[in-house]
């Protein structure tokens, strides 16, 4: 079939606007790389544009002797892996119950869990309860918020129901296995795909937490990474010169406060680089996983 | 002798629920802990009720009825608050059919390497954290950053985005557009790829253009999936973007970015005035799930689709 104009027309108009997405979508990401590996100066003069300039690891260097960044990426992987393992562990079981049709009171459970999606009681009464139970400042309290989401929940039920033929089942409970024994050696090792893309969006959740440390953690050795971030990009706490404020101006000392201020700029793209490294990198690999999970969940809602 | 009504099948219920009590050993840990982190604040949310004081716990404490809802809506700040909150809403809302537009466009390209480059890169974004986000805005967008190095050497003056109030709004809708534009689109595709192609051809040979196969093919056939969407999203808008308003606030920009969310924060977690920042948080809450119940409504006179 030969193409009209309109045809050609639209192809053309939607090609370049392809491109300038991927431009606006692409260069802040890019651009963060080379700034970081570009001489602070030329970084604060607007000279880096397409490649670093004066390349340098020098920003990265100031990151790396900045310890509270260790610490908080020490905190942010304990609390990554805990956090993973113990939202499985509530969510697998709890979508294999509801995923059998037959099973008295499901409708109620069901509605138990997706009220929560609804309604909740908020910041402060959360605050309040969590602050009685004595999680206060502990690693706990990062490692059991995370805990249970009822999408991934949901999705993870709608695979078990659709890609598990009931006849499995059927012959195992005839050899007399019990609903343990169902669960563990039929469902678990059949969900795989599903359970690798749950535990996906559980790294993924825990790694960026950051609103529950803000609100929970007030100690400085147990802060994720997040948190550290925060204070030193948002917040824009110097980490390099202390004390830059206070005292008077030595002559030829104004031109090193410059030079100061501007590493500090620079530093604050190596940072963000290196805070999102492990996802940027595994990026790629794992992607259309996280698209399976999305459509799995699509099919019904 | 047959017990009848519904005592009779909670009963018999309970006895199948008692041959697969191992299932329901699987399920415990999840209700307890939704029981526990879900449910006890809700429980606890009587506090907007009260006039708490934590030595003398909830029930311990005076009940007041409304008087702190009373004092909320009376408040000077309460309708800059709600003003704010509501501006960002409805902002968002008028920006919903973009993913929905990017994911046509997606189905219309022709080169198959191509729409993955292009997916795979608008899906990135996606997986930054909130405080990356906010600090790439922060640096781009700042007095000394490249946005202001590419005006000034255009001529312009520079401008300080993250100290103007007039501008937040845009920053903070545009910012959020950038990082979740692509993933947004992915569910459009899906239901895109469900569109039937005899469909498509027959629009084709009784001669339609390109456009009107999207208007009167593609369009009607995924309207349930953008309508579903659609309600999800109005479920949650009063509270998603809080992290990221909350990041993005400037002692500069508090004209328009103070809202409901970022003030409970601020005089509850802050301020420790627990009562009444609790019964603001139900406030909000309540509007949220009215607004849902609305525009459920009204999905369902309109077009009979609804989430229930």
């Amino acid at each position: 079939m030969s193409r009209s104009r309109g045809d050609k027309v639209f192809d053309i108009a939607n090609t370049v606007f392809m491109l300038l997405l991927l431009l606006v979508t692409f260069y802040p990401l890019y651009y963060t790389v080379i700034a970081s590996l570009s001489e602070p100066f030329d970084v604060a003069r607007g000279n880096v544009r397409f490649l670093p300039v004066n390349f340098t690891l020098q920003s990265y260097r100031q990151v790396f002797a900045y310890s509270q960044i260790w610490i908080g990426y020490r905190n942010t992987i304990f609390y990554t892996v805990f956090g993973t393992l113990f939202s499985l562990f509530l969510t697998i079981p709890a979508a294999y119950t509801l995923s059998k049709k037959q099973i008295p009171f499901r409708g109620v459970i069901t509605f138990f869990f997706v009220f929560t999606m609804y309604f909740g009681g908020g910041m402060i009464p959360t605050f309040l309860l969590v602050r009685d139970m004595g999680l206060m400042n502990t690693p706990w309290v990062m490692i059991i918020l995370g805990g249970f989401s009822v999408w991934n929940m949901i999705v993870t039920r709608v695979y078990f129901m659709s890609s598990i033929p009931e006849e499995l089942y059927e012959s195992a409970r005839i050899d007399g296995a019990s609903d343990f024994r169902q669960f563990f050696t039929i469902a678990l090792p059949l969900a795989k795909p599903v359970i690798a893309v749950i535990t996906l969006w559980y790294i993924v959740g825990n790694w960026n937490a950051f609103f529950n440390a803000l609100l929970y953690i007030r100690d400085a050795n147990l802060e994720p990474l997040q948190l550290v971030l925060r204070r030193v990009l948002v917040l824009e706490q110097s980490v390099l010169d202390e004390g830059l404020l206070q005292d008077t101006l030595q002559p030829g000392e104004l031109l090193d406060r410059v030079r100061r201020a501007h590493a500090a700029y620079t530093m604050r793209y190596a940072m963000v680089f290196i805070a999102s490294f492990p996802l940027l990198v595994a990026y790629p690999f794992i992607q259309k996983h996280f698209v399976k999970g999305i459509m799995v969940g699509s099919l019904k809602g | 002798m047959t017990k009848s009504g519904t005592a009779g099948r909670f009963l018999r219920g309970c006895k199948r629920a008692l041959t697969h009590w191992q299932l329901y050993v699987l399920i415990l840990p999840a209700i307890i802990y939704v029981g526990i982190f879900n449910y006890g604040p809700m429980y606890g949310v009587q506090i907007a009720f009260r006039d708490f004081r934590p030595t003398l716990g909830i029930w311990g404490s005076e009940w007041v009825g409304l008087a702190h809802f009373r004092r909320f809506v009376t408040f000077p700040d309460f309708w800059p608050l709600l003003r704010n909150t509501l501006r960002i809403t409805v902002y968002q809302l008028i920006l919903y059919p973009l993913p929905i537009i990017l994911a046509i466009l997606f189905n219309e390209m022709r080169s198959q390497a191509f729409k993955r480059t292009v997916q795979m890169v608008t899906y990135a974004p996606y997986f930054l954290s909130v405080v990356i986000l906010v600090s790439l805005v922060r640096l781009f967008f700042g007095t000394d950053g490249p946005i202001n190095t590419m005006l000034e050497s255009m001529g312009f003056a520079r401008v300080m985005f993250m100290q103007r109030a007039d501008i937040f709004p845009h920053l903070f809708v545009w910012s959020g557009v950038w990082q979740n534009l692509g993933w947004g689109s992915i569910i459009f595709i899906a239901a895109l790829a469900g569109v039937s192609p005899e469909l498509i051809e027959a629009a084709k040979i009784d001669g339609a253009t390109r456009v009107r196969v999207i208007w009167h093919v593609h369009l009607p056939s995924i309207m349930p999936t953008i309508i579903i969407t659609f309600i999800l999203n109005v479920g949650g808008l009063l509270a998603l973007g809080f992290e990221r308003v909350f990041l993005m606030q400037t002692p500069l920009n508090l004209a328009t970015s103070r809202v409901i969310a970022t003030y409970v924060y601020e005089i509850g977690i802050m301020g420790a005035q627990w009562s009444f920042s609790a019964s603001i948080g139900l406030f909000n809450n309540i509007v949220n799930i009215i607004l849902l119940f609305i525009v459920n409504y009204a999905a369902r006179k309109v077009s009979n689709i609804g989430l229930w």
